[in-house]
């Protein structure tokens, strides 16, 4: 194998970083460990922290096999520090430094940016487990239990990589933000998690599919730019983070696929071929498809925001400085320095929505949005294949990046979900048919009921095709009473 | 042309609440409402455009609110307070005009604390986010500085790791001279882009509280409550409204009601005149209490005229000093400032006169006062030719002295006109303020409060001869020589800011290494890092 490919989990934290030889920053994530767990206890999954749960592990960061799966208490959870293998003689990419040899340390000049990527790329981990920590109540069978907890360990093993980084390359710094970390809190008044989207609630399971899709794929591109980075250590970590966040995806779209085929298998039956028939279809007790068009106008556009400004010198100077690319930076071909290069961005000019080249470097930002506008394309593209298949008109589709917009250029206007500019008298007259309404979530909340049985599930979602690990359908995924 | 009359009707950046003796300020920046094209204002950042409105607040609320005992500054964005000068104006202003925009800010950041010190209208900063660069130097020109916690809002003053030049609004002065930061932790703060936040921001004494956001609005309110509760401002009296300066704008001249300008561009010169007041003052107190008392009325189209020229006019390198009418009159109203000064009111046009005087102390221009038989250089008015760089007085005129020469009007380190004049005579200073009445050229130029005095044979020429010569200097080394002779003796937080910090930052301003073309606020925001070059000078 590969140098660092194979973890040590002797020591009480697993890793493939030689922790045990290194004494600074293995006293410090020890320091740190214990907080974790009580972060973990206090907002982690409520009511299964005694839970066995079919949880995968990483053993290895060899891409062939990497996991294993096991029944697990989740505080018992062997989190660790794993990075992708080093890549010898690894050159720094993009920027003004391209060409030059990664860095294996912090370059003076660029502390305080790397510092303030990985702050907040860590908060953003732990603030998912928070705003999904109520969910388990409610879940609509053990399987889609147990991929929530697994999303939940993964998003607590990324917030390690993140406090690792910061322990071991920022000094006292980077152990304060460390602490901090554990002490911000999704929602809450006084110590609010950085970024806007990390504080709503994720109040049911169709907004967690949502979020999942939507939301963590945000932190799929951010990862993605960031494992382009200079600064090697970040991008070895970044990458092995893809390897987990892939599952994350997986959970989202098929999640929200499942919604769509017991809702078209059920209308079919009943005989109803009108999408917009939205009381009898929720007479059968599934979720019609303009309540999830609704659902996904909100989280699409609530995502939209995590990129920030359309016009951007944070973004600007961190590619230059080779510390975070594009989408799949070392598969385009130009120069990787875009110094004279033009991109053109959608923008608010005179309260109008019109096209700007502006300078390639500044829109980065939203170079990485329209990449994730086509991503997320990719998994609409499926759901609307399913809808069709079952013979039903109704196509879902992503709203205008300008509609709902709170962060950025846009949210200077009110645009429908078309992308047409409109007054706000407009705006909130339309406010409960473009967005979910009062009803919808009262709907919703209404088919939460949880599913404990194995091999059951709740009536508004179909059975997955295929169970985690190859397990049949009636495996227990979850031992709740053990 | 950059016109600095405004109201607040036609605000764009800034909105005022009242709530009985506590008054808001909520900064709001229009980012479509720059003075200039090609830039945005984001994130609260600010221009000349959003300062003159801040000035025009801060002098309204002195003048219009009598009852407002503490001014709570703060923002109207969420999770930004201010994030201080706006940099792509910056980088495409000409130096003239970054010099310009950085003395106004300077001043109004100063008038703020004139009005915490001396009015009785203390200022409160409740930062509600972060507040960067000029954000927090806002924050520092405040006498009491609340922080939200909330984990991610910090004070920072990131010019020299971001921008390559200094906090040049007062912020490294006032860090370590009115916070009284701790050197090394100053240099710790002010070369830490991301800033401080919470506990330690307390600890560093960068401000003077932290609060959660679920106590937020309560602390602040409660803290200007307590603030405005030690003021000494009527809570009954009536304001004066600062009612629009009749004003005509020509090509070469600029009329007002007691104030005139005409500009001669051939001699690059400017001749001010100040004209006295028709009659004495009125009777009774209350009723000087309107925007047309002289002393208030002048003392506005003064400034307004100051403040056209400064910006509107850099060609015009020399200003004559002039003025007209009958000093008996101006002295009247010296003494009514004086019999009156308890009055909120009257030491309001106090307060304000001092600060117009400072702002001529502050001109980057040649000073000359002409003194000739029909002028009234009198009491307040006498202070112009105690200001001017060099002052003539032609036989047949006369000057006197009142009581406000003796320290109504304090220069910025602390002297009177008077002191600094006579600071290694302080036998002429007492023989001065031992002299009543008027005094005669001869006497004025033998007791040395006169440059020069010439009879009628010598004055045409000898005054051509000093003003054509005063033109043909280096612009740029007479700003420096003046600068320096003006301002004597002691330093104080005011001279340090604009005589060590601005210069500093005018001679960066001027260096490749901030405004060449690889330079940090040219690149700014390109995401192209700057390339300095090395050499310590």
């Amino acid at each position: 194998m590969p140098d660092g490919m194979n973890v040590d989990y002797d020591g009480l934290i697993p890793n493939n970083v030689g922790l045990a030889e290194d004494a600074r920053v293995k006293k410090a994530l020890e320091t740190w460990h214990p907080g974790y767990i009580d972060w973990w206890k206090d907002m982690g999954p409520e009511g299964f922290q005694e839970a066995l749960v079919y949880l995968r592990t990483a053993v290895s960061v060899d891409p062939k096999g990497w996991a294993r799966f096991d029944y697990v208490k989740m505080p018992e959870y062997k989190w660790g520090i794993l990075l992708a293998p080093k890549v010898e003689n690894r050159l720094i990419g993009f920027g003004q430094h391209k060409g030059e040899p990664a860095w294996q340390e912090i370059p003076g000049e660029y502390r305080g940016m790397l510092r303030r990527l990985m702050v907040i790329q860590g908060d953003t981990e732990p603030a998912s487990v928070e705003q999904q920590r109520h969910l388990g109540k409610t879940a609509p069978s053990l399987y889609d239990l147990r991929n929530l907890f697994q999303v939940n360990v993964e998003e607590g093993r990324h917030l390690w990589a993140m406090v690792y980084l910061l322990q071991k390359y920022l000094g006292k710094d980077g152990r304060e933000e460390a602490e901090e970390l554990l002490n911000r809190r999704s929602g809450n008044a006084d110590s609010p998690r950085m970024l806007g989207a990390f504080n709503e609630a994720t109040p049911d399971w169709v907004s967690f599919f949502m979020f999942t899709f939507f939301t963590d794929r945000d932190g799929k591109m951010q990862l993605e730019a960031l494992a382009q980075s200079g600064f090697d250590p970040l991008s070895r970590t970044c990458r092995f983070m893809l390897t987990e966040e892939a599952h994350h995806m997986f959970v989202g779209e098929t999640g929200v696929q499942r919604i769509i085929e017991r809702t078209c298998e059920a209308m079919k039956a009943a005989g109803i071929s009108d999408p917009t028939d939205v009381e009898r279809i929720r007479a059968l007790g599934v979720v019609d498809l303009p309540t999830l068009q609704r659902k996904m106008n909100l989280h699409f556009s609530l995502t939209l925001d995590l990129f920030g400004n359309e016009v951007s010198t944070n973004a600007a100077n961190a590619y230059n400085a080779g510390m975070k690319g594009r989408y799949r930076e070392d598969k385009i071909e130009d120069d990787h320095r875009l110094l004279d290069a033009t991109y053109p961005v959608l923008r608010c000019i005179d309260g109008q929505i019109a096209q700007e080249a502006v300078p390639a470097l500044s829109a980065l930002n939203m170079r990485l949005r329209d990449d994730y506008v086509q991503d997320c394309q990719g998994g609409v593209n499926r759901w609307n294949k399913a809808i069709e298949k079952a013979g039903i008109q109704f196509r879902l589709t992503l709203p205008h990046v300008a509609f709902n917009r709170r962060i950025g250029e846009f949210s200077r206007l009110h645009a429908d979900p078309e992308g047409r500019v409109i007054d706000a008298a407009t705006f909130a007259a339309n406010h409960d048919r473009w967005l979910p309404n009062a009803d919808d979530n009262l709907y919703i909340t209404g088919l939460m009921k949880p599913v404990d049985a194995a091999g059951a599930y709740a009536g508004w979602i179909a059975a997955p095709k295929v169970g985690i690990d190859n397990k049949p359908g009636h495996f227990e995924y979850v031992k709740i009473w053990n | 042309m950059i016109d600095f009359q405004t109201d607040p009707s036609r605000y764009r950046h800034w909105r005022l609440q009242f709530d009985g003796p506590i008054a808001q300020l909520v900064m709001d920046v229009d980012p479509a409402g720059g003075l200039f094209e090609g830039y945005e204002l984001k994130l609260n950042s600010y221009d000349l455009g959003v300062d003159i409105e801040l000035a025009d607040a801060v002098q309204r609320l002195r003048f219009e609110h009598p009852e407002v005992g503490a001014v709570v500054i703060r923002s109207g964005k969420e999770n930004v307070f201010c994030a201080g000068a706006n940099i792509r104006m910056l980088g495409k202003s000409s130096h003239g005009h970054k010099v310009g925009f950085c003395k106004f800010t300077n001043e109004t950041r100063c008038a703020i604390e004139d009005a915490s010190e001396n009015s009785g209208q203390r200022y409160l900063a409740a930062i509600n986010g972060t507040a960067a660069g000029g954000g927090y130097e806002l924050a520092v020109a405040t006498d009491h500085i609340l922080l939200i916690d909330d984990r991610r809002s910090t004070v920072s003053l990131p010019e020299t790791p971001l921008l390559a030049v200094l906090p040049g609004t007062g912020g490294l002065t006032r860090v370590t001279d009115k916070r009284k930061v701790r050197r090394d932790l100053a240099d710790v703060f002010c070369s830490t882009e991301e800033g401080v936040r919470g506990k330690r921001a307390v600890e560093w004494r960068l401000v003077d509280e932290v609060v959660p956001p679920s106590a937020w609005e309560g602390r602040v309110m409660q803290r200007a409550a307590e603030i405005a509760a030690r003021s000494d401002r009527p809570r009954e009296a009536r304001g004066v409204a600062l009612t629009p300066l009749e004003r005509r704008i020509e090509a070469d001249a600029l009329r007002y009601g007691f104030v005139s300008v005409a500009i001669d561009r051939a001699k690059r010169q400017a001749v001010l005149t100040v004209t006295a007041p028709q009659g004495p003052p009125p009777e009774a107190l209350e009723a000087a209490k309107t925007a047309g008392f002289w002393p208030l009325q002048m003392a506005r189209e003064l400034d307004d005229a100051m403040l056209h020229l400064r910006l509107n006019e850099p060609e015009i390198g020399l200003w004559v000093l002039r003025t007209e009418g009958d000093s008996a009159h101006v002295l009247a109203h010296d003494a009514f400032l004086e019999a009156h000064k308890a009055d909120w009111f009257v030491r309001e046009v106090r307060l304000s006169l001092k600060r117009v005087l400072k702002r001529l102390d502050m001109t980057s221009r040649s000073l000359v006062a002409l003194i000739e038989p029909g002028s009234c250089f009198a009491g307040t008015l006498a202070e112009l030719a105690f200001a001017a760089d060099r002052s003539v007085m032609r036989h047949g005129a006369a000057l006197a002295l009142s009581p406000l020469n003796h320290g109504a009007y304090p220069m910025a380190n602390g002297l009177t006109r008077l002191e600094a004049r006579f600071y290694g005579e302080p036998a002429s200073l007492d023989a001065a303020r031992a002299r009543p009445g008027a005094i005669e050229a001869e006497d004025a130029e033998a007791m040395g409060l006169v440059t020069f005095a010439y009879d009628e044979v010598d004055w045409e020429d000898e005054v051509r001869i000093m003003l054509e010569e005063r033109t043909s200097f280096s612009p740029d080394a007479l700003t420096g020589m003046e600068a320096n002779l003006r301002f004597v003796g002691p330093e104080t937080m005011e001279t340090r800011i604009f005589g060590r910090l601005t210069a500093w930052q005018n001679w960066i301003f001027q260096r490749p290494n901030s405004v060449g073309e690889q330079g940090a606020l040219k690149l700014y925001g390109s995401g192209v890092q700057p390339s300095f070059d090395r050499n310590r000078v």
